[in-house]
Order: C-alpha cells, then structure tokens, then sequence
C-alpha cells in the first residue's frame, strides 16, 4: 500500500528548509509508519537531497513524524525558480511513498 | 476574566476577509487578531515605502478595519495586528482615518516599532549568504527584528482598542493579550509555552478549520467554500479549546489540530520565540465536541536572549515563459521546447544565474519525476534567475518564438519578469532593539 492509504501529511516551509509532517489516522498504524518512514527512505523517495539534509522528530503520543529537510527549496521561497516555491506540494509527493 | 475568547481574523496578507467579518459580528470576541506578514511582505512594504512615505502597511487594512471596526467597538473586542508591515505609525493613522469615518470617537489605536533594524544591521553575518549585511550595499531593502510581546502588552496595559506592530514573531501577536489580561510573569515558561501554542494553532486562520487540508475521499470537510476562521477559548493556565462559529464551514478536528501544530515546525521541542522557547512535544488534543478539541501539554524553556532578523535585499530579476503543448506526443515536443530555449539562451548563458526548464504536469514539483506515459497535455516552462530586466526579458522572449520556430502545436504562451526580493536571516542580542509604542485617540472630526 501507500503511505497515503494510512496517513496524512503538511508542508511547512522556513527559508530553504522545508518541514514535511506525516500523522497516522489510525494509532494501529503508527508502528509501521515509525519504522518504514525514515530519514533515508524520505530521501530516495524524493532523489533530491540527501538523508544527511534530514532530520526526523517523533511525537508518539500523537502518532505523528516530522521531518526537517534543509535545502529542499532550492535556495528557498524568496528567490527559488521553482513553480511551487513554498514546497507545498512535497508532503502529497511523500504520500506516494510505498510501505 | 476566567476565559480569554481569541479569534484569527487573517492568516496571510491575502486572506479572505468575509470570515473575519462573522468572527467579529458573531463570536462574541475579545480579541480578534489578523496575522499579515509572510517572510518577504515586510521587504516589499518598504520598497512601497521608499516610493511613498504615507505607505508602506497592507494594502487591506483600510478594507479589513472599514469591514469589522463597528462590530469590534459593539462587541468590546480588541483588535491586534501586524498590518502595520514596514510603517506601523502611517497604518495606525489610516485606521484612526477610517473609525472617525465610522463615527468611532474615541477609539484608541496604538502602533508599535522598533523592529526596523536596518540601520544596526550592517556588521551582522547572514546565514544564507555568508556575508555581512553591508556587503549587499544598495541591494539591502530591509532589515526587521522578530520582536515579541513587550510593546504589544505595554499598548494592551495603556488601553489601546487597537494594536498595530510591523515585524513580530506571529504567535506574539497571540501571547500578548494572554500575557496582559492573566498577568502571566514574563518568567512562568510553562504558561508562555501554552500562549504561543495557542498562537501557532491560529496564526494561519483557515489551515486549522479545514483549509490547506481537503483530500477528496479521504479527507473530506464539510462546506469549506464557506469556511470559518478558528477561535480559541483560553483559560488562565493557557490551556484552550480551538473551535469556530455555528454555522460555518470547515472542521476542527483532531487531525487538523496536529497538522497545523508542526507546520513551519523544526524541533517541536524547541520552538525559538522572542519570549520563551516553547515546547510542543508533550502536547495532547482531545475531541470534546463537534468542532472543539482541547489542547493541553505545552510548556517552555528559557528565551535564548537573541531575535531573529528578516534581511531583505534585491537578487536580480526572474524571466519566465510558458507554453501549451496536448494530444499525440506532447511529452516529446514539450522536452524539444526546453532544448530549444536552452540553446537559444546559450549565447547569454553566462549572464544567467540559475535557470530550469520543465513540464508542468510531469516534472515542475519534483525534478527527478519521469513520466510513465505520455500525458494528455503537457506545458513547459522556463525559468531564469538574471542580473538585470533586459535579460529577464529574453527568457520570455524565446518562449515566445516557439510560436513560429518550435515543435509543432505550441499554443497559449505567457511570459513576464519580476524583480527577485530575496530574504536572508540572522540573529541579534534582544537589548540591541528598542520596542516602543504611541498611542492616540480617534478625535472628533473637525468641519
């Protein structure tokens, strides 16, 4: 399946940092999300910065992830080329990840 | 007062501002609070500054104050703002100009400075460009402390119905009338932590009513063409309820909550304000009713003594160009568009910056994405960063020739250039910047 089918997700965005939450519907699932959505894998998911660039905070008590991607924005909202200059579309990208 | 009742009448320059109208007719307020700045407005309000001295705030503050002024002055609701952008003071004359309209004789309206920081600037090192601010020479626009909730609650203390600042950190905007009607001491971490939640929960208007937030089949929400705007009831040990009007569209739900509490969110733990760094990694939300979910559990550490500083400067201009392109083998004739531009521009390559051509639909929010199939239609766009307008221009320009001399069946061409306004950051020690407030009463209007 996809984490989409077990999750939802948000995109927050701080000059070249993007942060991409990803919060379990059901607490059943908070296990497997916990374990199969790493820093790593957010990384190949994306094939645009490395798991070095990321940083992962976990709040178990609200069955929610949050990842902290620095220069995810390409040089961040204010001067990027991007189309979607915010990354308010990567936490949906995300949300294709398979689990 | 045992509950503090806090609405968001705006969560960005542009938001809607019908939602902001009900809370101030219906939601028996006593504060409504608009949050109007993203990380360039204040940047882009001084350039219109520098055109024009009277301007400078927000464009929709005299619309905002005409549309909820009279039911704000009914009701006893206070209104805390950061309209104000780059020239607080002309945005508090303009609202005095608008109640002695309305007939609101005596409404107090104070406007808040000092986080104009550009004059101090100079010697500090920018995260994003290793420089100092002075190395951007006449590229530097403006420099803007995120000042916290000194000036604010001192304008609060003097009476002040309305309070206008520029750059604060936007959660003060929130704290500040928690601080002033509890009386919160400026050390008692915990409860400061639990303000700015209450802030951050609300900052972004609609993002926790069911904006930014509907996924068809997944995660619906109920009427959010008329969407309401959240309202948080505030106790005095800063746990709140968030919910909205009867009546209005949207949802609040546990869900909604925990997505807006880690947007913009790094360490949830530390969260750097200018008054306490707060701590939302033990928070809980609870479901109590329709549309109302108790939060609880925020705390906080010790202000770190620094504030962050907003450096805007100009970084050359933006070219851009757009074309259609459907039907049999679009995917092919669009990636041909992209060549051809690129090759067109090579022989001005060196004055270009940065520059990505890429298909809309296929590949623009994710680079490395390759298509599987070949889409229905597909429309490419090209992108430059350059130093100056005339060559901006040309990006557009060679999107444009491919009417006549690219793939076959481009259609539907746009093009423009705008001046990059980027932003860079850095921290000063809070006792380099001076908050202060003046404060004058809306007078009689004189024949």
């Amino acid at each position: 399946m996809r984490l989409h089918d077990i999750a939802h997700a948000r995109t927050g965005d701080k000059g070249d940092i993007s942060n991409i939450s990803v919060i379990a519907y059901d607490a059943a699932h908070w296990p497997l999300i916990r374990d199969a959505v790493t820093p790593e894998r957010v990384a190949a998911h994306f094939g645009t910065f490395d798991a070095g660039n990321v940083t992962r905070y976990d709040l178990p008590q609200l069955q929610a992830l949050n990842f902290v991607i620095r220069g995810a924005l390409t040089g961040g909202v204010t001067r990027s080329l991007a189309l979607d200059a915010h990354g308010k579309c990567l936490a949906s990208v995300l949300l294709e990840m398979p689990v | 007062m045992s509950v503090l009742r806090i609405g968001a009448g705006a969560g960005f320059q542009g938001d809607r501002i019908a939602p902001a109208i009900a809370l101030a007719e219906r939601g028996q307020l006593d504060y409504l609070v608009f949050e109007c700045l993203g990380e360039r407005t204040i940047a882009l309000a001084q350039q219109a500054r520098s055109l024009d001295p009277s301007q400078g705030y927000d464009p929709l503050l005299e619309r905002r104050m005409r549309a909820v002024l009279p039911a704000c002055v009914r009701s006893g609701t206070r209104i805390v703002t950061n309209m104000g952008a780059a020239n607080p003071r002309a945005a508090a004359e303009k609202t005095r100009a608008v109640a002695r309209e309305l007939g609101l004789t005596g409404l107090k309206v104070a406007a808040v400075t000092g986080d104009d920081v550009v004059d101090r600037i100079g010697d500090f090192t920018l995260d994003e460009t290793g420089t100092t601010a002075s190395a951007l020479g006449d590229r530097l626009v403006s420099a803007n402390a995120y000042i916290g909730i000194d000036g604010l609650v001192a304008a609060l203390n003097a009476g002040a119905d309305v309070v206008i600042c520029g750059r604060a950190s936007d959660p003060s905007l929130f704290l500040a009338p928690l601080v002033h009607e509890f009386g919160w001491a400026r050390d008692d971490w915990t409860r400061l932590g639990r303000g700015i939640l209450v802030g951050h929960l609300l900052e972004c208007a609609a993002q926790i009513t069911g904006g930014y937030f509907a996924d068809p089949g997944v995660k619906d929400v109920p009427d959010l063409a008329n969407i309401g705007h959240p309202l948080a009831e505030v106790d005095r040990d800063g746990n709140a309820v968030i919910t909205k009007l009867d009546g209005s569209g949207g949802c609040v739900s546990r869900a909604t909550c925990i997505e807006q509490m880690l947007y913009e969110i790094h360490d949830p733990a530390r969260y750097l304000q200018p008054d306490v760094v707060a701590d939302f990694s033990g928070v809980q939300f609870k479901e109590i009713g329709t549309d109302r979910v108790a939060v609880t559990g925020a705390s906080g550490t010790p202000a770190t003594g620094l504030l962050k500083v907003s450096v805007g400067y100009r970084d050359g201009w933006l070219g851009e160009g757009q074309i259609s392109y459907a039907g049999a083998n679009c995917l092919a004739r669009g990636q041909l568009a992209i060549d051809l531009v690129r090759d067109r521009l090579a022989h001005i390559s060196g004055a270009l910056l940065e520059q990505r051509g890429e298909l809309i639909g296929v590949n623009s929010v994710l680079p490395t994405t390759n298509a599987s199939a070949c889409p229905a239609e597909v429309r490419m766009r090209y992108a430059a960063r350059c130093p100056d307008a005339l060559t901006a221009r040309a990006v557009g320009e060679e999107v444009e020739g491919l009417y006549l001399a690219g793939p076959a069946g481009g259609g539907g061409v746009t093009k423009g250039i705008r001046e990059v306004l980027a932003i860079a950051s850095t921290l000063m020690p809070a006792d380099r910047v001076a908050v202060t407030f003046d404060m004058q009463e809306v007078q009689h209007e004189t024949a």
